[in-house]
């Protein structure tokens, strides 16, 4: 039978099988009908037993419908954990193999990009990890939000030199309330992803209603795709993978970094034109 | 006669691991960074074995090897899955399309991966 297959490849056990349960509730609506039509036209006229059948197989319908739904829910958060767990593993192993071989060859160089990698995707992973268990605490201060984008795109500067990149830095100044640690990971997220995905001219600017906008002229993000941007892991089809190192966790721990903030980011973008990120921070920051 | 690999890998300090050991190997070499090149060099050059990662840009490697054996220029060449997946599911679906064998890069070493490349191309001379 279907079921027993997608229950054996969800690794779940037939009673946390949504598929099953769905037949299941839907024999008990059959039940409780034709239990319901007996039982009332035996004590009751053909009003009463229409009006008792219908509550009956509306009650169960709807008892069925939440069940089946909840049930489908933590098989779907059950199949998100196992996927999550099979992709970080497997992108966990990729610099792992290339150390393991880089040190038979005796290239440094190699071994020294896979271990940074690993770090980050470590690091990333663990970011991951906090913001699951919604152990993501802010520890907020005041800080010029304009002082902190110079100091990142300073950071910057040789990558940005290798790439022929320029990057327009914002006029004004703005002083915010937040957790600048966790900005500024954001942001050197938002602008290396400006770097890494094609960019040559990079404009960030700033306004008075705590809008922050990072606009790049690079590879953009094909509309089909553009869905999935904040997903865990996502990497666009657009974009090799040899070209870009990336995790596919930045934009999600990004996204989450705002949310906490109660501020809002999202983007457009359009396909080899470019893109730009808009960070608005909530009144408060 | 010198016998040609090609190389079907994403991730280009890997290809060039490997790409240089097997040179030194006395093996011609070919590089293809996503699934569609490496179809498009499967197809041109006939290459005595072909080596598929499996997760893999524009097109993976299932659906590679699927086009591989679907097509009668390329279904004879042994294609060796070289990948860090390591799924049971997935290793019976790529052998169940036809690859010769299924190796786990992170489980070997660079030494051991090419002792099996030899191995494999020495079986298509008999």
């Amino acid at each position: 039978m279907p079921f027993f297959k997608e229950c054996q490849q969800l690794n779940l056990r037939l009673f946390e099988c949504p598929s099953f349960l769905f037949v299941i509730m839907g024999l008990v609506t059959i039940i409780a009908i034709i239990s319901t039509y007996f039982v009332t036209s035996y004590y009751a006229g053909p009003e009463i037993v229409i009006v008792a059948t219908a509550s009956a197989a509306m009650v169960s319908f709807v008892i069925g419908h939440f069940v089946v739904r909840s049930v489908s829910r933590i098989a779907q958060a059950h199949q998100m954990q196992s996927d999550f767990v099979s992709i970080a593993s497997h992108q966990l192993r990729t610099p792992l193999s290339l150390i393991k071989w880089a040190i038979e060859r005796k290239n440094l160089d190699i071994i020294k990009q896979a271990n940074q990698r690993m770090l980050k995707l470590v690091n990333d992973l663990l970011n991951v990890a906090r913001i699951e268990q919604g152990q993501f605490k802010l520890q907020k201060e005041k800080f010029d939000l304009s002082k902190l984008i110079r100091e990142i795109v300073q950071e910057l500067k040789t990558f940005t030199q290798a790439n022929n990149a320029k990057i327009i830095l914002p006029d004004q100044s703005l002083v915010i309330f937040a957790d600048k640690l966790k900005i500024k990971m954001v942001l050197e997220n938002l602008i290396n992803n400006a770097l890494l995905y094609g960019g040559k001219k990079i404009i960030i600017k700033l306004n008075n209603n705590k809008i922050v906008s990072i606009q790049d002229n690079g590879v953009g993000i094909p509309k089909e795709q553009q869905k999935q941007v904040f997903e865990k892991f996502f990497r666009a089809n657009n974009v090799l993978r040899h070209q870009t190192q990336g995790t596919g966790l930045g934009l999600y721990v990004c996204q989450a970094i705002i949310q906490a903030h109660q501020g809002k980011i999202w983007f457009k973008s359009k396909e080899n034109k470019g893109t730009t990120f808009y960070i608005k921070l909530n009144k408060k920051t | 006669m010198k016998k040609t690999i090609l190389l079907i890998e994403d991730e280009a300090n890997l290809q060039k691991l490997l790409g240089e050991q097997l040179e030194e190997q006395n093996f011609t070499v070919l590089r293809a960074l996503n699934g569609e090149i490496g179809i498009k060099k499967a197809l041109e050059h006939r290459p005595n074995l072909i080596l598929l990662d499996l997760i893999l840009p524009k097109k993976n490697g299932f659906e590679v090897l699927r086009d591989l054996k679907a097509n009668q220029a390329t279904k004879d060449i042994p294609v060796i899955i070289l990948t860090n997946l390591e799924n049971a599911s997935e290793i019976q679906k790529a052998l169940a399309l036809g690859a010769t064998t299924y190796l786990v890069k992170t489980n070997y070493q660079l030494e051991e991966i090419i002792k099996k490349i030899k191995e494999c191309a020495l079986k298509i001379n008999n």
